[in-house]
């Protein structure tokens, strides 16, 4: 309690600095220096032996190595971020070393197989390897662009709020539609009991909810307002109101929802292709030591 | 001729009931006068199944009744078996009003008109004090009160509350919040808006009554009650409104007022101030004695033996030993010197200028919070920039205070009886120089809350140490070799000002030459450019401000205003100028700090003219952190938004390092230009979590967190002192299964915290556990830091300082 100690060499502050310019874009250039030793050291190999390159020649198999630990490194990055310890490291630093060197497996992979391509399970391993990068490329695109509009979007509301403001106008709806005539209530109940807030990953991954309950319930109120009188109409213009309410609030918290999915969709893609990337590279390197 | 009793005991808390207990069990004729209809109301007015928890568990419980850790209800039945087998002779509804008369022969009057005639009185009333009553006519009628245990109880009524508070939002929300109670809930505000209360109760209550689930009437006061009707005054006029119950919440007044009606003495007009006690709990009217939480001591187990302690010395005791002893032999054991525990207490006490006026009682319990330490020569006390709010008093021996951390050769020296450490004390930041032992020294080691409250209950402890953390933090600020002989003339000039968030204590173009330190709080400097208020800078507490115009003459050339209440001393800058001209080094070390801060004013400025916008920017990201109270934190969690995608890792990995519980809510919180202040612990400079923690649970870190020990009972004090409401009441939920299993087989909830149906459906422990405060400890004694910033793999989570923060780097962000 003295202080006797003084300060303890805790790391404390953290530079703010995105995963993508983390330290100075350290490993973007490590990632380009890893690429273009790799290509000289190629270039001369393959320029001396006047060979391709191939997995079996002692640079196909250094490349290969290589390629095979980064792999299995890049897709521990599942583990490592959720397996919270207490000594020093930074998922910032992973996820942008993650970045730039997953993306130098372009070329070492791609020297590594010496351009030699067919159908089989090693051209297999190297699509689902391209397929894993491409996919990563477009969670980069999503991590760089999205928040900013999911920020815009909420402002400083939660999700939970915004499920509870929908809740609430759930609430008044019911209370408005007491006083109203059996078909007119039926129009309330259609928007209490037919709307679906966010719906299926596909719905909120493309924002389609042209068949909102309510948006019909809506379109139904104006109609049956012309034909209304004394507190049948009064009682109508309330639900109207609260109706639209809850159209904004469900626009709301869909946007919400349609950002969420569009910044997750690609690791639908990115996570399970880096598990049939992981089966391919390990059937890749038992047939390889097996039968050549 | 009513019946004298030997003592009259007034309330039956732990403390009352355990010294009724006593005279019992010692055949000592006596009455127990409680003014409810049940024993001890502070604790049946705990939550229902609140666990109580019996801290310090070194301390022997020395009481006719029994307590352990347990339920509520469980020790609240213990304690009703108890005073029966006792034989305590309890009166209830009875509330004592005044105590006349001298020891011998007191009458106490009661408020139903009953008289009461003892020979002693032992106040044991709590500190809880007496709710604020409703005044109008019709305030008696039985459905007004001024308590809700179970908000679930009342169905299809109308409820009207009264207050404004906290207290009454929260009943309010209470009754309201079950749809299915059908409750038809009015809140009334005597004033316009709710200041005294917490942002997020304020925030419920507007969307309840935007929901039309409750009513507020806002500047309304009622004015009759009838029954099944209440009449309210509007600033439309006069209402009468449908009304079956009101629950008024209008706070409460403490005891003060009645004990102090008794010729009881205080020790100072704070308001955290207890009577002035004698060792033997006598006050200052001979014959009346205050024991339990209105002494100073809020902990059961305290108040229990006291209420033994105090019958024994009322029956004439003199080598009582306090229970406590054991636990000061313990803390005093391994000092050199063969002393017993009052020989120490009397060591201490007459040598250290602090501790002068008090009491041996109030050194006892002083003591029990604080540690004596010997240091031999050399040995170092305390590092430069080390955190620690504790403040040292020199009972023998000296320190040596090292002013230059380049040359620790270079010392200041402090002699016996004075203090040190007391800059943290004030400020709340890291220690300003290293100390170490000049000779072989003893001392004593007062954590911050004793001493804070120290200097509310010792007037002349106050005045010691205001003066000594004047004169040294101007030594410490400007240093240069600086010794308490040049300050003499300085010195007597200042004047200490306390200053309101948002007051200036300088404005732009004024004439004026006074130097002022930033003692407490922290300032935010402002310019007039381009007919904008531009934000330059932040000021913490610990620097000062004022030099240009000091040196250089003219007028202010910017604003310099409160960023939250902060103190200030005030230099006078004629004979500031002498001492300059006396001290060349001082002048320049004054003027190359001038020099820099003209850089950033200048560099400002310049951007000012080149693209305005992003000078507008700064400005305003910047006022909005001070609005957010930034100004007092010293370390915050911000989230960079447009960097945040939204994955909640920094909760997961909070929850997950912190036995399941997450102590951050990200989302909850405002956000200004993609710059969000999450909902969590900022580590104040003073933290007003630890105004009022009954078992001092509440510390303050090596790194300057602010967390929670073990020692917490669950009051939920803090929860409520807390304006950023930060600090949830939880309890931690069962172990998880490991990570690779969820990972691999599916097992368990995964990462993060778990939710409420995997909790319910995990095997009971054995043993029962209470709901403990629970909030961000900034991952105390993790080597990597705050999980929360290392989990964030975009780098959206960050925690910084406000004065790196809030600095020109902000201008980057453009
Ligand atoms: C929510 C909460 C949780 C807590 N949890 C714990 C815990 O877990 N463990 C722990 O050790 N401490 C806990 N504390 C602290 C502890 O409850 C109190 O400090 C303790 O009860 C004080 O005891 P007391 O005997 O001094 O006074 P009180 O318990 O306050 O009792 C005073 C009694 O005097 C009566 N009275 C008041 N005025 C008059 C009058 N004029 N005439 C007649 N009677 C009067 C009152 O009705 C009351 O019954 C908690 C406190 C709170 C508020
Ligand atoms: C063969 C190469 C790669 C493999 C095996 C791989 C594997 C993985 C795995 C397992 C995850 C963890 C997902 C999760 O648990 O949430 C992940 C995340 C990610 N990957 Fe890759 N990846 C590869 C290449 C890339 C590339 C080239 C990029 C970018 C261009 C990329 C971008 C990302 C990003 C942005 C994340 C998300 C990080 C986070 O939110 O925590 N990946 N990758
Ligand atoms: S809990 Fe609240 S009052 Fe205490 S340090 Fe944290 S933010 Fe400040
Ligand atoms: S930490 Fe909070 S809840 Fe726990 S004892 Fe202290 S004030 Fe009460
Ligand atoms: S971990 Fe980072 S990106 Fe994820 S929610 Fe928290 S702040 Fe946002």
């Amino acid at each position: 309690m003295a202080g006797a100690h003084g300060q303890t060499q805790r790391r404390k502050t953290s530079t703010h600095e995105s995963f993508l310019r983390h330290g100075g874009f350290l490993f973007a250039r490590l990632s380009l220096a890893l690429c273009a030793g790799a290509i000289a050291v190629y270039a001369y190999a393959a320029f001396h032996d006047r060979l391709p390159q191939g997995g079996g020649t002692t640079l196909g198999y250094t490349l290969g190595a290589l390629g095979a630990i980064l792999i299995v490194w890049l897709a521990l990055l599942g583990v490592r971020k959720r397996a919270v310890s207490d000594g020093h490291y930074s998922l910032k630093a992973w996820v942008s070393a993650h970045v730039y060197l997953g993306l130098s497996l372009i070329v070492i992979a791609t020297l590594h197989t010496g351009f030699k391509f067919g159908l089989n399970v090693h051209t297999l391993a190297y699509g689902l390897m391209l397929l894993v990068i491409a996919s990563g490329a477009v969670g980069v695109w999503a991590y760089a662009t999205l928040p900013r509009a999911l920020s815009n979007n909420r402002g400083d509301t939660t999700r939970k709020q915004m499920l509870g403001e929908i809740h609430d106008l759930d609430e008044q709806l019911l209370e408005a539609a007491q006083p109203l005539s059996r078909p007119n209530a039926e129009i309330v109940r259609l928007s209490l009991e037919g709307t679906d807030i966010g719906g299926g990953f596909w719905r909120r991954l493309f924002g389609a909810y042209g068949d909102c309950a309510n948006d019909h319930a809506i379109a139904l109120v104006g109609p049956a307002l012309q034909v209304a009188s004394g507190r049948e109409a009064t009682a109508l213009r309330k639900v109207d109101q609260l109706l639209r309410d809850k159209a904004k609030a469900l626009g709301k918290a869909r946007r919400q929802m349609h950002i969420t999915a569009l910044l997750e969709a690609w690791l639908f893609v990115h996570v399970p292709a880096t598990f049939a990337l992981l089966a391919a590279l390990l059937v890749h390197i038992v047939s390889v030591f097996l039968y050549w | 001729m009513s019946e004298v009793f030997r003592i009259a005991i007034v309330g039956s808390g732990p403390s009352g009931l355990s010294a009724a207990a006593h005279a019992a069990a010692t055949g000592v004729s006596h009455i127990l006068l409680e003014k409810t209809g049940h024993l001890s109301d502070t604790i049946f007015r705990y939550q229902k199944g609140k666990h109580v928890m019996a801290t310090p568990s070194l301390l022997v419980l020395r009481s006719d009744c029994a307590f352990s850790a347990g339920r509520r209800e469980a020790v609240l039945q213990q304690w009703d078996a108890d005073a029966k087998a006792a034989g305590v002779n309890v009166r209830y509804n009875a509330e004592a009003k005044a105590i006349t008369g001298a020891k011998g022969d007191f009458s106490i009057a009661l408020t139903n008109g009953q008289v009461v005639r003892c020979e002693t009185v032992v106040l044991a009333v709590g500190t809880q004090g007496n709710p604020n009553l409703m005044r109008c006519d019709g305030a008696d009628l039985p459905h007004v009160q001024y308590q809700l245990d179970d908000p679930a109880e009342y169905i299809d009524e109308h409820i009207f509350v009264l207050g404004g508070g906290d207290a009454g939002i929260e009943n309010a929300l209470g009754l309201a919040a079950d749809q299915a109670q059908a409750n038809v809930v009015t809140l009334v505000n005597r004033s316009a808006d709710f200041a005294r209360a917490k942002e997020a109760n304020v925030k419920a209550l507007m969307t309840a009554r935007d929901t039309g689930r409750i009513t507020v009437l806002s500047e309304t006061t009622p004015s009759l009650v009838e029954p099944g009707w209440i009449t309210v005054e509007t600033p439309q006029g006069v209402a009468r409104h449908k009304c079956d119950r009101i629950i008024a919440r209008m706070g409460s007044s403490p005891p003060r007022k009645f004990v102090e009606a008794a010729g009881v003495a205080f020790t100072s007009d704070a308001a955290s101030a207890f009577p002035a006690l004698s060792p033997t709990f006598e006050t200052t009217t001979p014959g009346v004695y205050v024991i339990g939480a209105l002494a100073g001591y809020p902990l059961i187990k305290h108040c229990m033996n006291q209420g033994h302690d105090v019958v024994e010395y009322i029956r004439g005791a003199t080598d009582l030993k306090p229970a406590d002893e054991p636990i000061l032999e313990a803390k005093l054991a391994g000092l050199p010197g063969k002393m017993s525990v009052s020989e120490w207490l009397e060591f201490l006490r007459s040598r250290v200028e602090i501790l002068y006026g008090l009491s041996p009682l109030q050194m006892r319990e002083f003591l029990l919070d604080s540690e004596v330490k010997a240091f031999h020569a050399g040995e170092t006390i305390f590092e430069r920039n080390g955190v620690g709010s504790s403040l040292f008093g020199i009972a023998q021996g000296s320190v040596l205070v090292e002013v230059d951390p380049k040359n620790p050769a270079i010392t200041v020296p402090i002699p016996a009886g004075s203090i040190f450490g007391e800059v943290g004390l004030i400020s709340g930041r890291r220690r300003g120089a290293t100390v170490r032992a000049g000779d072989n020294c003893i001392a004593i080691e007062i954590p911050r809350t004793a001493a804070l409250k120290l200097m509310a209950q010792v007037p002349q402890a106050r005045e010691t140490v205001n003066r000594i953390t004047t004169e040294r933090q101007i030594l410490q600020i400007f240093k240069s070799g600086l010794t308490p002989a040049d300050l003499a003339e300085v010195l007597p000039l200042a004047q200490t000002v306390e200053v309101k968030a948002g007051q200036p204590i300088m404005t732009e173009g004024d004439e004026g030459d006074d130097l002022f330190i930033i003692r407490s709080g922290s300032m935010i400097v402002e310019k007039q450019v381009g007919g904008k208020n531009v934000f330059l800078s932040y000021v913490p507490a610990g620097s000062y401000s004022g030099e240009m115009a000091l040196l250089d003459g003219g007028r202010r050339t910017a604003t310099v205003k409160a960023a939250i209440r902060s103190q200030v001393v005030r230099l006078p800058g004629a004979p500031f100028r002498r001492l300059l001209a006396k001290k060349p080094e001082l002048l320049k070390r004054m003027r190359e700090e001038v020099a820099s801060r003209r850089k950033v004013n200048a560099f400002v400025e310049e951007q000012k003219d080149n693209f305005g916008g992003v000078v507008d920017m700064y400005s305003s990201v910047a006022s909005f952190l001070i609005d957010q109270g930034i100004g007092e934190a010293t370390d915050v969690l911000l989230i960079d938004e447009s960097l945040c995608v939204g994955c909640d890792n920094c909760e997961k990995a909070c929850a997950d390092s912190h036995e399941g519980l997450s102590r951050l809510n990200r989302e909850a919180g405002k956000t200004y230009a993609q710059i969000h202040v999450p909902t969590s612990c900022r580590h104040c400079e003073h933290p007003y979590c630890m105004t009022d923690c009954p078992p001092n649970a509440i510390q303050r870190g090596p790194d300057g967190e602010v967390f929670i020990s073990d020692a917490c009972i669950g009051c939920g004090n803090c929860q409520r002192n807390c304006p950023y409401d930060v600090i949830q009441m939880d309890k931690p939920p069962p172990e998880k299964p490991p990570l690779w299993r969820w990972m691999l087989f599916g097992m368990g909830p995964g990462p993060g915290e778990p939710d409420k149906a995997w909790r319910e459906k995990q095997p009971k422990s054995k043993v029962e556990k209470g709901k403990v405060a629970i909030k961000c400890d900034m991952c105390i004694g993790k080597a990597g830091g705050p999980a929360c910033v290392r989990a964030c793999p975009t780098g959206a989570a960050i925690r910084v300082s406000p004065e790196e923060f809030l600095s020109v780097a902000l201008l980057d962000r453009g």
